[in-house]
């Protein structure tokens, strides 16, 4: 944490800069798949407490990242991908952002536990917690598992909306917990591929950084062998009905044909040598979200999650 | 972004002005975070009354 800043002045940073600290992109798949996990629930939750736990995952998520881009402004400042960040850039300062991000946090623990319960609260607070201490503080600078073991932060809002309705935990949200943690890998290591060069500026061990390409593309393709059979198995298992079976079915065969091309890339001509990464890196975010979206329309549509509530 | 000190008037005997004079920037900046903290504080008020009225007295009910 060397950020040196050259102003004194008071703040000039408006309300923008502050919902830029939130990552409202990443706010927006956390929010989706812990209201999977609320809707996949079983039990009734009055819509407005509903609302309440989602407002408190989504604020919650806008804490980590303002505490995650509090911790990680050095390293921020060298990337291209995130020079622009209101504290890199010179808008926001550090402490500016720890105020806010630890503000945050504790207000959404507290709501979220006085208002829906103290599961789903307890959960919110390790799943903050994890993100800023375990993954951004200790692993991202020290090993190339970082985003493997740090995945698990992403993973968890389905665990806390099936806690706000049930207050407990059970193997459906375990199902969707691990199918997030397995999808994080491949998603993450894609991106790498094409971004090597920042991360090895900013001194952040990425596997294709301490490892080489041709291992990451290799671990890529394990990581998706796993989860293409794990994504079809909520319906396996029968927690979801044949049209979620066959979408997982048919995206994950895709997930891994787009793994066998990142594999044989290095064969590829340099002018589009990081053609199959980008692909798998965007289809990756598509396959997630068919997934979970397929499960908010078996359970609307009354399927198997449906007949479970009853 | 020039902040203003008017720390030397005192010395010609005029009353004294000590502080920072915010600029026009910084004073717009400000008014906006102002009303954003003002919005949300406003969002978390409604939130506990509408809550309250949902749960009635069982919002005091918080069983582990």
């Amino acid at each position: 944490m060397s950020v040196t800043l050259a102003r004194v002045e008071p703040s000039i940073a408006g309300v923008g800069d502050y919902i830029e600290l939130m990552k409202p992109r990443v706010m927006s798949l956390v929010v989706f798949t812990a209201f999977v996990g609320l809707l996949v629930a079983p039990g009734h939750m009055h819509p407005v407490i509903g609302l309440t736990a989602l407002l408190c995952i989504a604020v919650g998520a806008g804490a980590a990242g303002a505490l995650n881009m509090w911790y990680d402004a050095d390293i921020d400042a060298r990337m291209a991908r995130t020079a622009a960040r209101p504290i890199p850039a010179g808008r926001l300062l550090p402490g500016e952002a720890l105020a806010f991000g630890l503000t945050l946090a504790t207000g959404a623990v507290v709501v979220l536990g006085l208002l829906v319960n103290v599961v789903a609260a307890a959960l919110l607070a390790g799943t903050i917690a994890f993100y800023v201490v375990i993954y951004t503080m200790w692993l991202k600078r020290t090993t190339p598992q970082n985003i493997v073991i740090g995945g698990a932060a992403g993973a968890l809002p389905p665990m806390i909306g099936w806690a706000a309705v049930t207050g407990g935990f059970a193997i459906e949200p375990a199902l969707l917990f691990l199918i997030i943690f397995l999808w994080t890998p491949p998603h993450f290591w894609a991106l790498s591929l094409y971004r090597t060069e920042d991360y090895a500026r900013a001194g952040i061990p990425m596997l294709p950084v301490v490892a080489g390409a041709q291992e990451t593309r290799r671990q890529i393709l394990l990581y998706t062998l796993i989860l293409a059979p794990l994504g079809a198995a909520p319906w396996l298992l029968g927690y979801a009905g044949p049209a979620y079976g066959i979408v997982a079915l048919l995206a994950g065969a895709a997930m891994i044909a787009l793994a066998l091309r990142v594999r044989a890339e290095h064969r590829s001509q340099a002018a589009n040598k990081h053609l199959a990464s980008k692909q798998l890196f965007a289809f990756s975010i598509l396959y997630l979200f068919l997934l979970f979206a397929m499960l908010l329309v078996d359970r609307i549509s009354g399927g198997l999650f449906g007949h479970l509530a009853a | 972004m020039t902040t203003s000190m008017t720390m030397n008037d005192a010395s010609k005997g005029h009353k004294p002005q000590t502080g920072i004079k915010l600029t026009e920037q910084q004073l717009r900046a400000r008014r906006a975070r102002s009303i954003a903290i003002a919005v949300s504080l406003g969002i978390l008020v409604a939130l506990f009354y509408i809550v309250t009225l949902v749960k009635g007295p069982a919002v005091l009910v918080r069983p582990l």
